[in-house]
Parts: C-alpha cells; sequence; structure tokens
C-alpha cells in the first residue's frame, strides 16, 4: 500500500501566508510542515516505510506511528488516498 | 475588528458573453459588451496582483469563458503563479483539441453546467441545442484525468428532474455534484414567480437528496443548497462580506459578492483605476460590511452572527433597500413577512423570460 495524493488534489507553498497549502476542487487546506514533508513524499511510489527512512535523512527521531497519524488525517480529509 | 485576511480565491468573470439563455442567469441585468472587457494584458495583471495579494483558488467564469480567444494565455498565467484554476463552463465550444491545450497549460478542474436531464428539457432552459455538448465536455474532463464537478440550478422547471440530473452526473462520472436552488439576483430575479420552486417540489427533493449522498459517498461528493426563501435562516453569504473571495466583473470592476452590482447604494472600484491589494484591505465598498461592526438589531446581539453573517447583503438591499438591513429570509428580521409575502403568492406566472443581453 502506498498513499498518493487524490486525483485533482495539488500543493503547492504559498509564499503570502508563508506555509504550504493543498488544493482541490472549491477548497484550501492549510498544512503544517510535518504533513507538508509527508505530503512531499505521496508519490504513489513509496510505501510508508520510504517515507520514513527518507523523512529521517533530514530530520531526527521520525517514528513510523507519526507518519501513519498523519496520514490517517489526511485520508480523512479526502486529500490522500491508499493505491 | 478581527484583522482582515488575504483573500483565498477569486472569480474572474472574464466575459458576459454566453452561448446560453437561462432564465436564472444570476449575471446582471445589464450585461458587461466585449467592448468594455479587459484586455488580455490588463487581465494578466489581475492575476499577478490577486496571487500577490493570497489568492490560491481562481475560477475562471462569465458567461461562458471559452468566448475569449486569450483564455489559453490566461490559464498559462495563472496556472504558472501557483493558483488551482478552474474553467467553469458551459461545455460549448470545448473542442478535443481546445481542452487538451488547456490541460497541458495547467488547467486543474471543470465545472460544467447541467439545465435537465435529457436534451428536450436542456435545450428548452437553455435556450439552445447544448445538452450534446455537455455530454461531450463531460467524456473530455474525464479522458484527460481531471477532476470534473457538475453544477445543476434548481428552480420550478426542472424540479421533476431532480433524480434523473443525479442520474445524469453519475453517467458522467462528476466527482462533484452541486445541486442548487436558484438564488434570485440579477436576470433570475425578474423571473423569481416563474423559478421559485414549490414546497411540494422541496419537500420531494428532499428524502432524494439525502439518498444521494448516502449511496454516493466516497464516489461523487453531492452537495445541496437550499431555496433560501423557504429557510428560517439566511445563507452564510461568502463566509462573510470581505472575509475569503472577490469576484472580478468582466470590465474590471472588483466585487465583494458576485451579485454586489445589486447594491446600487454601494460605490465599486475597478482595477483600471486602483491596486487589487488597496481595494480589498482598503476600499469603502469591501469595508463597508465587513466583520461586525455594521450590524445593527437583531444581527449584533444575536448568537447566530458569527454563522450566517447577517445572511445576504444583496438579498438584504433588494428587498428591504438597505443592505445593512438583516437578511429578511432570517425570521428573526423585522422584514421577514416581506418574504412570506412572495411565498404566500398564488404562483401566477410560469412563462419566464429567457435570458437576453437586458
Amino acid at each position: 500500500m502506498t498513499p498518493r495524493l487524490r486525483r485533482g488534489v495539488r500543493l503547492t507553498y504559498d509564499r503570502t501566508r508563508q506555509t504550504h497549502v493543498l488544493l482541490f476542487p472549491e477548497g484550501v487546506l492549510v498544512t503544517n510542515p510535518t504533513a507538508a514533508a509527508v505530503l512531499e513524499l505521496c508519490d504513489g511510489e513509496r510505501t510508508v516505510p520510504d517515507i520514513v527512512a527518507a523523512l529521517g535523512t533530514r530530520y531526527a527521531g521520525v517514528r513510523e506511528a507519526d507518519v501513519d497519524d498523519v496520514l490517517a488525517r489526511l485520508v480523512d480529509r479526502q486529500v490522500v488516498e491508499w493505491t | 475588528m478581527d484583522v482582515t485576511q488575504p483573500p483565498l480565491g477569486m472569480l474572474a468573470e472574464l466575459t458576459h458573453r454566453c452561448p446560453l439563455h437561462c432564465p436564472y442567469c444570476s449575471n446582471p441585468l445589464e450585461l458587461v459588451t466585449r467592448a468594455n472587457e479587459l484586455s488580455t494584458a490588463q487581465w494578466i495583471s489581475v492575476f499577478d496582483q490577486a496571487r500577490e495579494l493570497g489568492v490560491l483558488q481562481v475560477h475562471l467564469s462569465g458567461g461562458e469563458p471559452l468566448a475569449r480567444p486569450d483564455l489559453p494565455e490566461l490559464v498559462s498565467h495563472a496556472s504558472e503563479l501557483g493558483c488551482y484554476v478552474s474553467l467553469v463552463t458551459s461545455g460549448l465550444g470545448l473542442t478535443e483539441s481546445r481542452f487538451a491545450d488547456l490541460v497541458d497549460r495547467g488547467l486543474a478542474h471543470v465545472q460544467l453546467s447541467v439545465q435537465g436531464a435529457d436534451a428536450e428539457r436542456a435545450n428548452l432552459l437553455a435556450g439552445t441545442k447544448a445538452h450534446d455538448h455537455k455530454l461531450t465536455a463531460a467524456r473530455l474532463v474525464k479522458a484527460a484525468g481531471l477532476p470534473l464537478s457538475v453544477n445543476v440550478v434548481l428552480h420550478r422547471a426542472n424540479h421533476d428532474q431532480l433524480e434523473g440530473m443525479i442520474a445524469l452526473a453519475e453517467q458522467m462520472e462528476a466527482d462533484r455534484l452541486e445541486l442548487a436552488n436558484t438564488q434570485f439576483y440579477g436576470w433570475a430575479l425578474r423571473n423569481r414567480d416563474a423559478l421559485l420552486p414549490t414546497r411540494e417540489q422541496l419537500a420531494a427533493a428532499e428524502p432524494v437528496v439525502r439518498a444521494a449522498i448516502e449511496r454516493l459517498r466516497g464516489r461523487m461528493q453531492v452537495v445541496y443548497v437550499l431555496s433560501d426563501y423557504y429557510e428560517p435562516y439566511p445563507k452564510p453569504c461568502m463566509s462573510g462580506w470581505g472575509a475569503q473571495q472577490l469576484t472580478v466583473a468582466p470590465d474590471g470592476t472588483v466585487l465583494p459578492c458576485p451579485a454586489a452590482t445589486a447594491i446600487t447604494t454601494l460605490s465599486l472600484e475597478n482595477v483600471r483605476e486602483r491596486p487589487l491589494a488597496e481595494i480589498w484591505y482598503d476600499s469603502e465598498s469591501f469595508n463597508a460590511y465587513r466583520g461586525e461592526d455594521w450590524m445593527r438589531e437583531p444581527c449584533r446581539t444575536c448568537d447566530r452572527r458569527s454563522v450566517d453573517f447577517g445572511g445576504c447583503r444583496c438579498q438584504a438591499f433588494q428587498l428591504t433597500g438597505d443592505a445593512a438591513a438583516t437578511d429578511p429570509v432570517c425570521e428573526r428580521s423585522p422584514d421577514r413577512g416581506l418574504v412570506d409575502l412572495i411565498l404566500e403568492a398564488p404562483s401566477g406566472a410560469s412563462e419566464f423570460v429567457m435570458r437576453g443581453p437586458r
């Protein structure tokens, strides 16, 4: 199982608000830095362990459970899906 | 008062020209002529200013935005700025090659209008042979892998086809279906007697919509917009005046709400004369009904003022002559009687006047 952005969902950096945002039909979701870091790796190819490993090269103390939590919230918001 | 936030979305009405003649058109009675439309360079400047100001969602609308030959250039530009670009279209004029080009240029999403469940009714309501073009447009959008929203305006002359229109949206594989009862502005207000759904129609629609939302969950998001005249509380219009959205009319007039030209006491400003950011933050028109300071009783102390923001300013003006009045739809408004009179009037008119230039 690999997570990816749902069709029509785009991740972009907003200079005005100085934060990453998710854009989709009729909606804008402001993401915190942790969610943005995870979202950038949701390409439909990487598995959760792959994402944890990739984050581990940039941040200390990345735990799989935390990534699972972030993904669960994004799936609830219907911006990420499992393939 | 809260500090004004940057806008999230902009409705860019590229032109008022449209191949359809829908009787429920919400554009003003007096349309902007082609000669008075903003030029390509002016629209590009509007997009630059909007992005700088914080706009992330751009809806290219009209009229029919495909009537603008420079649409591809405008899509490229807004998309390169990082905006999420939606095309709000009748589908007429959307050929395979034209659409492929728009997708290449970064178009993100298409909203397609649907007038009826079958060609006969749909063409009658659109005032032209439109239905088959919509089926083609929907196929193109899905084939390109873009999300598709189907927009239906509901009124007395198509409520009986509600189930058929939901089935049509399913057949089109829409990701989102908006079923919006007519809101009475512009040309639609002129046809209100003929368009206002009956209480029976609305009662019949309720379980149909509820079942569709349940059945299509996860596949197609179904959004139902109520007929506000029949409701006890007003709609949370624009999520508050000058709070999240702005509209730029074809001639560059900047509107806090798409229908705001209806408020003749409001002095509107134009991007040809003043930067967009100044209009958003400093203009009289955007500050007139921003926040809660403008509210009088019963809104001022109402526990719902942060839920519906006093309702719709345009509707308050149209029905009471005072844009700062409580939306007369509200049962707490002293003017609710005006709405009840409209609902109680025998629905004599069944003929509507098709949309024309005026």
